[in-house]
């Protein structure tokens, strides 16, 4: 790793000052992947800011039809929460699914959507559920934030504090694991909203990140069954494809598990 | 460079470190702990997995900043002088390593499943929770054995305590 400055914040405003201070500083939450390519010297910040421990970021509030996730808390927390499980437990089921047990005590949701890897977990719930995501400059609409590979509406030195999601009628996920990784070969989450409206996102399959997939909601808009997407049609083109699988493998993907996620939302 | 303060295994130390090191580093070069190890460069192998403020995190994987002030447990700071944990006897009985390089790290996250399952733990549950633990030695089916064995070992002792 080359040679950087580590500095732990105590409050937003204080990590937004010492980020505007560096030349090439970048926020840190979890670790588990910023340290990983530091390490691999595929990034080199000046400073490290360390927004961790920050503890207005830390934290799960459940109100009416509204469940925000602070933006520093672990994968952990999430998916063993009682607010969670109750008022949208795909979501849970989702935090369960990130990494591996070390990871997810250390992994969090603000760091994961900052990043947007095209095969991350949150990014799917987010766009799925149509969440806003809270900064400490302005609110960004889940529809707005995603901007493809590794992108997002984020600005230089802007900080998540925290994601706010609709609470749905109904809502599932589901996942095909890379059996090492544990990232999504494909996964897709669908919700049914209170007002009725269907989304349903897909992450790990397409070349620019999570996405929508309104086939799937058309179907499910018309019959809300995993039988209701047999006849879907999902083209091949722009998805990814590598030595784990090609393009048509994962378009069949996004039918399989958008009928298993229905499944499990019931 | 900035001083550490933590406590590992009990003790209060403070390190002066470069910013860029990491947990693992801090343990091994700083304090000498050589029983926490390192299997690979990519978060993914589990060997350095320790326990900080009581949660089986991967030291290879935090900078040594990240755990100032924190309560920093290893391998070696489990046994009771020279009674083994149940997990470190369970892991003997049971012939669960190999040449040892995993060890570690199996035992620390093994310990932190069996806190969080209790008496729930059965096989599938053993072998997905240790997804981010690999060795390349026993085919982890003595492993599986020891933490199911050191569950019901540990449930014993912590009654008796
Ligand atoms: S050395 Fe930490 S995961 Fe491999
Ligand atoms: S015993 Fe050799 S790597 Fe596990």
């Amino acid at each position: 790793m080359y040679q950087t400055t580590y500095h732990r914040a105590s409050s937003v405003d204080e990590a937004a000052a010492l980020f505007a201070k560096g030349s090439e500083a970048k926020f840190l939450a979890g670790g588990q992947t910023l340290l990983p390519v530091m390490k691999q010297r595929l990034a080199s910040p000046s400073d490290v800011i360390d927004l961790g421990r920050i503890k207005e970021l830390i934290g799960i509030e459940a109100s009416g039809d509204t469940l925000s996730v602070k933006a520093a808390t672990p994968h952990y927390e999430v998916a063993t929460s009682d607010a969670v499980k109750k008022a949208i437990p795909a979501l849970a089921y989702l935090a369960s699914l990130i990494g591996d047990p070390a990871v997810r005590y250390r992994g969090t949701i603000g760091g994961s959507l900052a990043n947007n890897d095209p095969a991350a977990d949150y990014p799917a719930a987010t766009l799925a559920l149509g969440a806003t995501i809270k900064t400490n400059k302005r609110s960004i609409a889940a529809d707005d934030y995603f901007k493809g590979l590794f992108t997002t509406a984020l600005e230089d030195g802007e900080i998540i504090t925290a994601v706010s999601f609709p609470v749905p009628a109904k809502a599932g996920y589901a996942k095909f694991p890379h059996p090492a990784s544990r990232f999504a070969l494909t996964a897709v989450f669908v919700a049914q909203m209170k007002s009725g409206e269907i989304r349903a996102a897909a992450t790990g399959a397409s070349q620019s990140g999570v996405m929508r997939v309104p086939a799937i909601e058309a179907a499910l808009k018309a019959n809300w069954s995993p039988t209701a997407i047999d006849g879907v049609n999902i083209s091949a083109s722009n998805l990814l494809a590598d030595i784990h699988g090609s393009a048509e493998y994962r378009a069949n993907l996004i039918k399989v598990m958008a009928q298993r996620a229905v499944t499990a939302a019931g | 460079m900035s001083t550490v303060k933590l406590t590992v295994n009990g003790k209060a130390v403070a390190v002066d470190v470069e910013d860029r090191t990491l947990l693992v580093q801090l343990l091994r070069d700083h304090l000498n702990l050589t029983g926490t190890h390192v299997g690979c460069d990519t978060s993914q192998c589990g060997a350095c997995v320790v326990h900080m403020d009581g949660k089986a995190v991967k030291s290879c994987t935090m900078l040594a900043g990240q755990a100032d002030g924190a309560n920093v447990t290893t391998i070696e700071g489990i046994a009771k002088g020279d009674e083994l944990h149940p997990m470190q006897a369970a892991f003997r009985d049971n012939h669960g390593l190999q040449c040892g390089y995993c060890t570690p790290g199996m035992i620390m996250s093994a310990i932190d499943i069996v806190h969080r399952h209790g008496g729930q733990l059965d096989e599938p549950t053993v072998r997905q929770e240790l997804e981010g633990n690999i060795c390349r030695c026993t085919g982890y089916h003595n492993i599986v054995k020891a933490v199911l064995d050191a569950a019901g070992r540990m449930k014993v002792s912590q009654a008796a305590e």
